[in-house]
């Protein structure tokens, strides 16, 4: 990926593959990746809770790295491999952390959750079988205002317990 | 919230970076990860006019062993780091690079670039001062290599000269007999530490052969607490020698009071972190498995 087109606006010409899908996308140099994601992109299930790299609710899989997608420019992600929590489901079929999610009360306003869902999904893709203590350590990065954890870190074992079996 | 408007520009090698950096001038900035540096832009407490992307040069993220040192590229992230062979060796750089803020911020941000930016509140900084680290710089007309103490110039200040970029940093393995330790005190973990020790010893026996200590976040640049080294050095390590030390360690600084606490606070923070690392560097100086990170509120 040495070389980057520039159209005669000065706009960034990027290729990336979201979801599984090809997309091309024009941005500003400045345009932030959850901007691109939300506004260009038309995925809003990607949050902007703070802004500040703090809250976690824009976490997306960046090339299988969990990232702040408010805390990268969008033209960081060209070349490169996104996942949003829109490509979590598959088929109609959701994936095994949304459904623990849903059945183990892991969200209640539901604003952190596609982040905190992303944030899961990475842990269980570096570590099958986390400790509680893995746990709460993968989503510290993720802020959750309503349900005080408890619910998120059974959600997040539960989905552990059924992506092996 | 947007960054001001810049130019963009990727470069293909480091080489090229150095050469762009040189033709645009004091306004431009390297983007390795941006998780320092985004945020800065975001809140435009930085505007630089172009931003040079090195973060698409292949290669660059490597740890290796070589001649008796652990070689950290460029683009080597905190993440890389904690799952490291060097890590495994070096138990110090473990504790900090497992410990960093949270995992997403650890999946983007570099080792290179977090001594870059010279944040006087930087984990890497402390931990890389109490192990022989050295920085090699790279130019349009050649390299050179300095100690990481004379490159920390001051709060955000480097030695880096017009047109120069980091390639890699040096760390030199430690001997058996040796162990160290960082602890960091932080209110959760996106934040920045309140406080930080680092701690590496050699021990004989009971006895502290060499001790190093550096202390993190209490000043505009790291801290390199001699006085408290000195006090650790030639003695049995126990309870009274350790808080003498431990005492010497909080008096080396002035830790400047603001949100994340007051002086004298921030001192106790100092004196207990101190307490808590020399004991798991002991430990493992005698070949004992510590684990250990920063620590929350």
């Amino acid at each position: 990926m040495p070389s980057v087109s520039t159209s005669a606006n000065g706009l960034l010409q990027l290729q990336l593959t979201v979801n599984g899908k090809a997309v091309r996308a024009e941005v500003e140099p400045r345009t932030l990746l959850v901007e691109l994601i939300r506004d260009i992109l038309d995925l809003p299930g990607t949050h902007i809770g703070c802004d500040t790299s703090f809250c976690g609710a824009c976490t997306v899989l960046l090339n299988g790295r969990s990232a702040k997608s408010c805390t990268l420019l969008a033209v960081q992600a060209d070349g490169g491999e996104l996942l949003t929590v829109e490509g979590l489901e598959r088929d109609g079929k959701l994936h095994p952390v949304q459904q623990a999610f849903a059945e183990n009360h892991g969200l209640q306003c539901g604003f952190c959750t596609p982040g905190m869902m992303i944030s899961a999904v990475h842990l269980l893709e570096h570590e099958p079988k986390p400790s509680e203590q893995q746990i709460r350590k993968a989503i510290a990065g993720n802020c959750c205002r309503c349900t005080g954890y408890q619910n998120i870190f059974r959600s997040v074992a539960a989905a552990a317990g059924m992506m092996k079996g | 919230m947007y960054p001001r408007p810049f130019t963009y520009h990727r470069a293909a090698s480091l080489k090229d970076a150095a050469a762009t950096l040189a033709e645009l001038g004091p306004e431009a900035k390297l983007l390795a990860g941006g998780q320092s540096l985004v945020p800065l832009m975001k809140l435009r407490l930085s505007s630089p006019a172009a931003l040079i992307d090195v973060g698409h040069i292949q290669g660059l993220n490597y740890i290796r062993a070589e001649n008796g040192a652990f070689r950290i590229g460029a683009l080597a992230r905190h993440t890389d780091m904690a799952q490291s062979a060097a890590a495994r060796h070096v138990p110090i750089l473990h504790d900090c690079a497992a410990g960093i803020a949270d995992v997403q911020v650890r999946n983007w941000g570099t080792v290179v670039g977090s001594i870059a930016e010279a944040d006087p509140t930087g984990d890497w900084a402390p931990v890389l001062l109490v192990l022989d680290t050295e920085v090699e710089c790279l130019a349009n007309h050649g390299r050179r290599s300095l100690g990481l103490a004379g490159f920390i110039q001051d709060a955000f200040t480097t030695a880096l000269r017009p047109g120069e970029v980091m390639q890699e940093l040096r760390v030199k393995a430690t001997e058996r007999g040796s162990g160290g330790c960082y602890l960091a005190f932080k209110r959760c973990a996106p934040v920045y530490a309140s406080a930080s020790v680092a701690v590496q010893l050699a021990l004989e026996g009971a006895t502290c052969r060499q001790a190093r200590v550096a202390l993190g976040a209490v000043a505009l640049t790291p801290v390199v607490a001699t006085e408290s080294a000195k006090a650790l050095e030639g003695s049995d390590l126990n309870a009274k020698s350790i808080a003498r030390a431990a005492e010497a360690a909080a008096a080396s600084c002035e830790p400047p009071c603001d949100g994340r606490g007051s002086t004298e606070y921030k001192r106790a923070l100092i004196r207990k972190l101190f307490t808590q690392a020399v004991n798991v560097a002991a430990r493992r100086a005698r070949g004992e498995s510590v684990e250990v990170s920063h620590h929350y509120a």
